[in-house]
């Protein structure tokens, strides 16, 4: 019998419902095995297992007292982006060393309201910027199938502690595939629910207009069930959206039968790894074959989607990321005036690839050039959403691969960030539209590495993809396999 | 060469709305610094805001108010520059598609009247304030936050007059829109003012110069007058301007430069994706036109036709909208007596505010205990000069007219066999004086009058006393 902490989330409800072990013994060994291996992977910034205890406890005096829940008594690790009042938010970066947190984002306070416990601070690009977590000021998170190569990201930290059993479910964001690329390069479930479908209250802002919470989990139904918890419309987001929450779970029951699977060729192009291909085409066949039906479809616009989204997104966060000046809170570089110590402060204290959008940003928003990038990638963005509607007209969901590649080593890609920013291509597209996504384990490369296989659905249609990734998890093994260091 | 001054105005209004525009924090300049802040107007990392509809409401009755064409559709962008008292280091403002536009106001300068063109009110954050202690600088976000509303004009006005015209008038709008507290010395009012002059006749503007931050009219006043006297002489001089802001110098009565256009900001002005856009439906639109206050001009007129006021006491009573609102209360408390209310209200109720320089609306005597006063004189209870007794104790002591009245014994004798006594003494005590009456000396019969009044110790009715000296004189 394996530890608690390699537990799935409803396996430890079972155990938790029979009175087989505490939300104090799940904490416990949740720490322990960060305490073991964590050291290797370097997921976590941060946890504090003696606040998470006292929570634990409260939990239990909880069940005691008769309530349940998908989500009660279990620890959850929060990407660092995302505010826990008391708790440090330093979003990766120099600049927020120091800067704890005086509120709850809207999807933690859910969490702790559902009884769940925020259990740590995990790793990730810097305010969510890259998809390798070698951007956070703090140190690169080790991808756990193969120390050597990157966890993905930007919530790496996330995707890699759900891999190696240092969490048993993890709050990460998406905005670009920050979710789903991250579980793809680490075998775990990632799931990235519709714009709007989540509050952002209390996540700190990288591009506003596409961000959004999302789930990292050992299955699917683990990410059905805690997306019950923190989905819903808030009032303190506008952008959240009022359309009622449908039950996650019972949509789990339903086979894969009639389902019509949309495949677009053009998520196969040039750079898409032989392998990764060839895994996500049996992936899909493995769907046919329970009863779905494929149908091919066209997605012309793919090409620009990286280009959009490398406009637009720089665009916003360059003023998001205007706050940060060490004036208010957060790490500061003293000078004589107001200005230059905001100027120092920035300067010292963010990294380069958050440099880099920020100047790319500026000069996209600039005047002159305004209207030649941003208004033009809006109008651009518009081909995306309109590429979607005509996919949904013919199919259900749409299936492709995560990303073009496995995790690659650390360091391969430091060279060119071009190169990185072209391995967004199959995710950025569900950003840009405000869709739902998911990834799913569907195989391993020749050198042992993940494979995920994304599920994509229209605006809202998170049952869809939860059913169809349940049904495809359920008829394969691939989630059961384990890091080999770690099983 | 004669010279046309051009002055445009941009006028940041604050409105008096209960919470802040994106966050539920009070709006309240006097707290202690850094009291009414929370993560979302203090900039936190991952805080949203949430557009307060109170404020949204305020500005579109400003824009109908000033006859504004409203947009149904707007949007709110923001606005970035790097400066310590703003908290996001971007303002939220809107730039192209404002809740208000066009519009229009009459002001009136040395008796001609005309009508300044306004071309948009938008809806945006006013900031923090920043203080230099010693050896450090402190920032204050309780302001930042404050739902801000900017009117500006076309380039409209020709002289600091009409500058100071225009914002007389603005202010009386707002305050009777009841939209902003309206206090300067708080800086609820905060002006921008664009002046340039050219050549009369000329087709083009002249090189404009920006005039940040006023705060008194008078300064406006006294900074255009400045501005457009230094660009004539430039002008005449043939020393070139330049586009620039400037700063005016109040001690010294002078306008500096602050920075050149060369040096302007870009504000790279984008949507704010947090923010969803604004639709109001006609029908809402039309909803809070229904329940906009009247006007001055409009109160006026309806003092005149319905209350049958002289134009002049209409003129005075509507020049401040808390006095007239004090006045109508207290018409309606004297069952309709308007007339009277107005010469109270113009006399004794101004005289006295006009001393203590507070407003009607937190005048010692409620509206509701002056009617009373006035119809114990309707009713002959008391009589004018008692009443104004009474005035005086209600203002020094407070306390109801009735009780006062009854507690001095200040009841009117109207009693006609008492009032008979006390003309028959009188008569009988001054025989000169009731023969120089006889005589034809009309005076004289004020002195009678008089030593009535005193025997009554000021209670008896003049009316009947007049008429029965008269009557026992004759
Ligand atoms: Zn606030």
């Amino acid at each position: 019998m394996s530890i608690l902490a390699q537990q799935n989330l409803r396996e430890l409800q079972a155990l938790l419902e029979s009175g087989a072990c505490s939300s104090r013994d799940i904490v416990t060994s949740v720490a322990e095995q960060i305490q073991t291996v964590d050291g290797d992977i370097h997921a976590y910034l941060e946890a504090d297992t003696e606040a998470a205890l006292v929570e634990a406890d409260a939990a239990d005096a909880r069940r005691a007292q008769g309530e349940k829940g998908p989500l009660l008594g279990i620890p959850v690790a929060i990407k660092d982006l995302l505010n826990v009042k008391g708790q440090s938010c330093r979003c990766a970066s120099k600049l927020l060393e120091g800067f704890v947190s005086p509120y709850d984002a809207t999807s933690v306070a859910k969490l702790r309201q559902a009884g769940a416990i925020p259990f740590g601070r995990v790793n990730m690009d810097e305010f969510a910027m890259g998809a390798s977590t070698e951007h956070s000021a703090y140190g690169v998170t080790r991808n756990p199938w193969n120390l050597e190569h990157v966890s993905g990201g930007s919530s790496g930290g996330s995707a890699a502690a759900v891999a190696a059993h240092t969490a048993i479910v993890s709050l990460g964001s998406d905005t670009g595939g920050s979710v789903r690329q991250p579980a793809s390069f680490c075998g775990c479930v990632g799931l990235k629910p519709s714009y709007g479908r989540v509050s952002r209250y209390g996540l700190t802002a990288f591009a506003s207009s596409l961000d959004q919470v999302g789930v990292l989990s050992k299955t699917v139904a683990d990410a059905a069930d805690t997306l019950s918890v923190v989905a819903g419309h808030d009032p303190r987001d506008t952008t959240s959206d009022p359309i009622g929450v449908p039950d996650y779970a019972a949509a789990l029951g339903e086979d894969l039968k009639g389902m019509k699977i949309g495949i677009a060729e053009e998520f196969f192009g040039e750079g898409v790894d032989p392998e990764v291909a060839a895994s996500v085409r049996k992936a899909i066949d493995h769907c046919v074959s329970l009863g779905a039906e494929p149908v091919a479809v066209q997605f012309p616009h793919l090409k620009y989607a990286v280009s959009i989204y490398y406009i637009l997104a720089p665009a916003e966060a360059s003023v998001n990321l205007s706050r940060f000046d060490g004036i208010r809170y957060g790490n500061r570089v003293e000078a004589d005036d107001p200005v230059s110590m905001m100027c120092k402060t920035r300067d010292a204290h963010l990294g380069d690839e958050v440099k880099r959008r920020i100047l790319l940003g500026t000069y996209v928003l600039s005047s002159g050039y305004y209207d030649a990038y941003y208004v033009k990638a809006l109008k651009a963005r518009a081909l995306i959403k309109q590429d979607f509607d005509k996919v949904y007209e013919q199919c259900d969901v749409l299936m492709s691969p995560v990303a073009p590649t496995t995790a690659y080593k650390i360091g391969a890609g430091a060279q060119d960030p071009l190169a990185m920013y072209l391995g967004d291509i199959c995710t950025i597209p569900s950003n840009l539209s405000g869709g739902c996504g998911l990834s799913v384990p569907c195989g391993f490369s020749q050198a042992g590495l993940p494979i995920g296989l994304q599920i994509l659905g229209p605006a809202f249609a998170e049952e869809r993809i939860l059913r169809a990734g349940h049904a495809f998890e359920q008829s394969t093994d691939w989630h059961l396999k384990q890091p080999g260091s770690f099983s | 060469m004669p010279y046309l001054p051009t002055i445009g105005l941009e006028t940041h209004v604050q409105l008096n709305t209960q919470t802040k525009i994106w966050c539920g924090c009070k709006v309240d300049s006097s707290s202690e610094p850094n009291t009414n802040i929370c993560p979302v107007c203090m900039g936190y990392p991952g805080s949203l805001p949430v557009l307060n509809a109170e404020a949204v409401r305020k500005t579109v009755q400003t824009g109908l108010l000033l006859g504004c064409k409203i947009g149904l559709r707007s949007k709110h962008d923001r606005k970035s520059y790097f400066y310590p008292d703003m908290p996001k280091n971007y303002q939220i403002t809107q730039f192209d598609e404002p809740l208000c536009l066009g519009g229009s106001l009459e002001i009136e300068v040395n008796g001609k009247k005309k009508v300044v063109q306004i071309n948009r009110i938008h809806l945006e954050e006013d900031v923090g304030k920043s203080t230099h202690l010693r050896g450090a600088s402190g920032v204050d976000y309780n302001r930042a936050g404050t739902p801000l509303m900017e009117i500006v004009t076309e380039p409209d006005l020709h002289s600091e007059d009409e500058a100071f015209a225009y914002l007389t008038a603005l202010k009386r709008i707002l305050e009777y829109g009841g939209v902003s507290h309206c206090n300067l010395e708080r800086g609820n009012i905060r002006c921008d003012v664009n002046v340039s002059v050219a050549e009369e006749g000329s087709e083009v503007l002249g090189t404009k110069a920006e005039i940040k931050n006023m705060n008194t009219f008078r300064g406006v006043h006294r900074a255009a007058a400045y501005e457009i006297k230094r660009q004539i002489r430039a002008l005449e001089t043939g020393t070139p301007l330049i586009q620039e802001t400037r700063r005016w110098e109040d001690d010294q009565g002078v306008t500096t430069s602050m920075r050149s256009k060369e040096d302007a900001h870009d504000y790279r002005y984008f949507p704010d994706p947090d923010l969803a856009v604004i639709r109001l439906t006609e029908a809402q639109v039309e909803a809070w036109r229904a329940d906009l206050p009247e006007l001055p001009e409009a109160k006026r007129k309806r003092f005149m036709s319905e209350l049958g006021l002289p134009e002049y006491d209409a003129g005075v009573l509507v020049a401040d909208v808390e006095v007239a609102h004090y006045f109508e209360t207290v018409v309606a408390a004297t069952e309709g007596n308007a007339k009277a209310a107005s010469n109270w209200v113009m006399t004794e109720v101004m005289r006295v505010l006009s001393e203590s320089g507070e407003s009607a609306s937190r005048f010692k005597i409620s509206a509701a205990a002056l009617g009373k006063l006035i119809l114990m004189v309707e009713k002959k209870t008391i009589n004018n000069s008692k009443a104004k007794e009474v005035f005086s104790v209600m203002l020094e002591e407070g306390g109801e007219p009735e009780t006062i009245v009854k507690e001095k014994g200040w009841v009117q004798v109207s009693d006609s066999s008492a009032l008979e006594g006390f003309v028959t003494q009188v008569i009988a005590e001054n025989p000169s004086v009731v023969d120089d009456y006889r005589g034809g000396k009309g005076a004289a019969l004020q002195f009678l009058m008089g030593q009535v009044m005193k025997l009554s110790r000021g209670k008896a009715n003049p009316k009947m006393v007049l008429e029965l000296l008269k009557e026992m004189l004759a």
